[in-house]
């Protein structure tokens, strides 16, 4: 009885995970991918694990620790950008080892055994707390009111920037804005999927969906479906094949992809 | 007569980049009905001057009056320099023409269905019906032109600005382009900028050249000899009769 109960509460928590993971990943991910952002992400991804060996060295939150690396180093990329001072890529491969340096120096430097290191770098649905979820969720709110509330706006400065700033003069603050709201995902869905994996998790539900619509709201929506699915049905198989969570997600969504392009191809054939 | 009411006035204008002059004392009027071409060599200022009209540039001295019972510098029509979009952003052909009304609206926008209703007219008009939904690179080059401008039209502005036009158009669709621009004149001020000053010379009504000061020639008489002594680049070789546009001696 006791088991029963135990189970339920891990599927509902892997479930409620996988809802708010999927809304997440689909809205930041359809950004980045569409503003072909992909490599600043993983950048920051990489950045935030600086703060993930603070945390611990420090003794508070670790993903705490994660979003601070996290938002600072998207806002500092996208500032130097915007000013131009900078090659931008030679920036974000810097950020990304300079994380990287950071984290396994402060948890090298902290006492002690720190058994959850391999949850942060690989993802794993027993180190996700019901804050964690909370979180998420709150997250989740927030990314589809912003969406709702200033789709022409990401639409149109993702689409011709230039043209926005001539009637615009809020582009760069909804620029910043979103960009922190995507360092935020990427930090949140670190306990799912990892450090390593959780670029995937935005980046592929995106490119599923471009294979069939070249609609940015129905991009966003065929993401969040594809990640759902992803995420679902790689519980599903981890679970009974007892394999690592984020590793058999990120398999799943690039195998539903595959399958993608080999549908678009052959039903593109069929009717020429 | 109606149609000679000014819709801005340029006063003593100067601008400068990193302390180097890039305009220089102008002073431009442009009409209701005008449609000007303005030329001149590369880095002569003549994006910069569509930019102070923008309100982009801040002039260092002098500055720009609207008329402002037909027109503002929010109410412009602007069609960039075509490298500025995505063209493999998933965009729809309509949602380009609809952020043609952004600027009208809010720090919350929302189309209406008179703004959607709007941009199936001026697609219709452009003859982009059937690709409404298409995205954009599944467009030719003439098309795409036709995208944009549309964009910068769809608010029915009293003042259309067009900067290098002539950079993306498709050859098969040059004619077309310069006749619906003519025809878009009967509604709205039309200020050009190119440098195929061939082709232009038969459309527009008048010139404006622009090397860091800007000299105004009010209709289309010149001399081929008199345009390259003042600089302006401009390479003509022809055979037998061709109509021509000649402009005057800057004093």
């Amino acid at each position: 009885m006791e088991e029963n109960i135990f189970q339920y509460g891990f599927i509902i928590k892997g479930l409620l995970g996988a809802i708010f993971a999927s809304i997440t990943a689909g809205l930041a991910g359809t950004y980045i991918v569409t503003r072909k952002m992909v490599f600043l992400s993983g950048g920051i991804t990489h950045a935030s694990f600086g703060g993930i060996g603070i945390g611990y060295f420090a003794g508070f939150n670790p993903i705490a620790g994660a979003a601070i690396f996290g938002i600072l180093s998207a806002l500092g990329v996208e500032y130097l950008s915007v000013k131009q001072k900078i090659r931008e890529d030679s920036a974000i491969g810097i950020l990304w080892a300079f994380g990287m340096a950071v984290g396994i120096i402060f948890i090298y430097l902290t006492p002690g055994y720190t058994p959850n290191l391999m949850g942060y770098l690989f993802g794993s649905i027993l180190t996700v707390t019901n804050a964690d979820i909370i979180a998420l969720g709150i997250l989740s709110a927030v990314l589809i009111l912003y969406f709702l509330v200033f789709y022409r706006t990401i639409l149109y400065i993702s689409f011709d920037e230039e043209f926005a700033r001539t009637y615009s003069s809020y582009v760069n603050i909804i620029k910043y804005l979103t960009t922190s709201l995507i360092a935020l995902t990427i930090v949140l869905n670190i306990r799912m999927a990892g450090v390593v994996l959780v670029i995937s998790l935005l980046t592929i539900p995106p490119n599923i969906a471009m294979l069939f619509t070249k609609v940015y709201s129905r991009i966003v929506v065929w993401s969040v479906v594809a990640a759902f699915a992803g995420t679902t049905g790689g519980y599903a198989i981890s679970y009974l094949a007892g394999i690592p969570v984020g590793a058999t997600i990120i398999f799943t969504l690039v195998l539903f992809w595959v399958t993608g392009k080999v549908v678009k191809k052959l039903t593109a054939k069929s009717t020429p | 007569m109606i149609g000679m009411a000014h819709l801005f006035e340029i006063t003593s204008l100067s601008v400068s980049y990193n302390g180097s002059a890039v305009l220089e004392d102008v002073t431009f009027k442009v009409n209701e009905n005008d449609f000007v071409g303005v030329i001149g060599p590369n880095g002569g200022g003549k994006t910069t001057l569509l930019k102070v009209i923008l309100g982009l540039v801040k002039p260092f001295k002098g500055g720009i009056s609207f008329n402002s019972s037909l027109v503002s510098s929010k109410s412009i029509g602007y069609l960039p320099q075509m490298q500025t979009g995505d063209l493999s952003f998933p965009v729809t052909v309509k949602d380009v023409l609809l952020s043609g009304l952004m600027i009208r609206k809010s720090f919350v926008p929302a189309m209406s269905s008179a703004d959607r209703n709007r941009a199936s007219e001026v697609i219709e008009q452009l003859g982009l019906s059937e690709m409404a939904q298409s995205p954009l690179n599944e467009l030719s080059g003439g098309q795409l032109q036709r995208v944009f401008l549309g964009r910068a039209i769809i608010g029915d502005p009293k003042l259309l600005l067009l900067d290098e036009p002539g950079n993306f158009v498709d050859a098969n669709f040059e004619n077309d382009f310069y006749g619906k621009l003519r025809e878009l004149n009967d509604r709205m001020a039309i200020l050009m900028v190119s440098h195929d000053i061939g082709t232009i010379s038969s459309y527009v009504k008048s010139f404006a050249c622009v090397n860091k000061t800007l000299h105004y020639h009010p209709s289309s008489e010149i001399t081929n000899e008199q345009l390259l002594a003042y600089g302006c680049p401009i390479q003509l070789i022809t055979h037998g009769d061709v109509p021509h546009t000649v402009l005057k001696y800057h004093q």
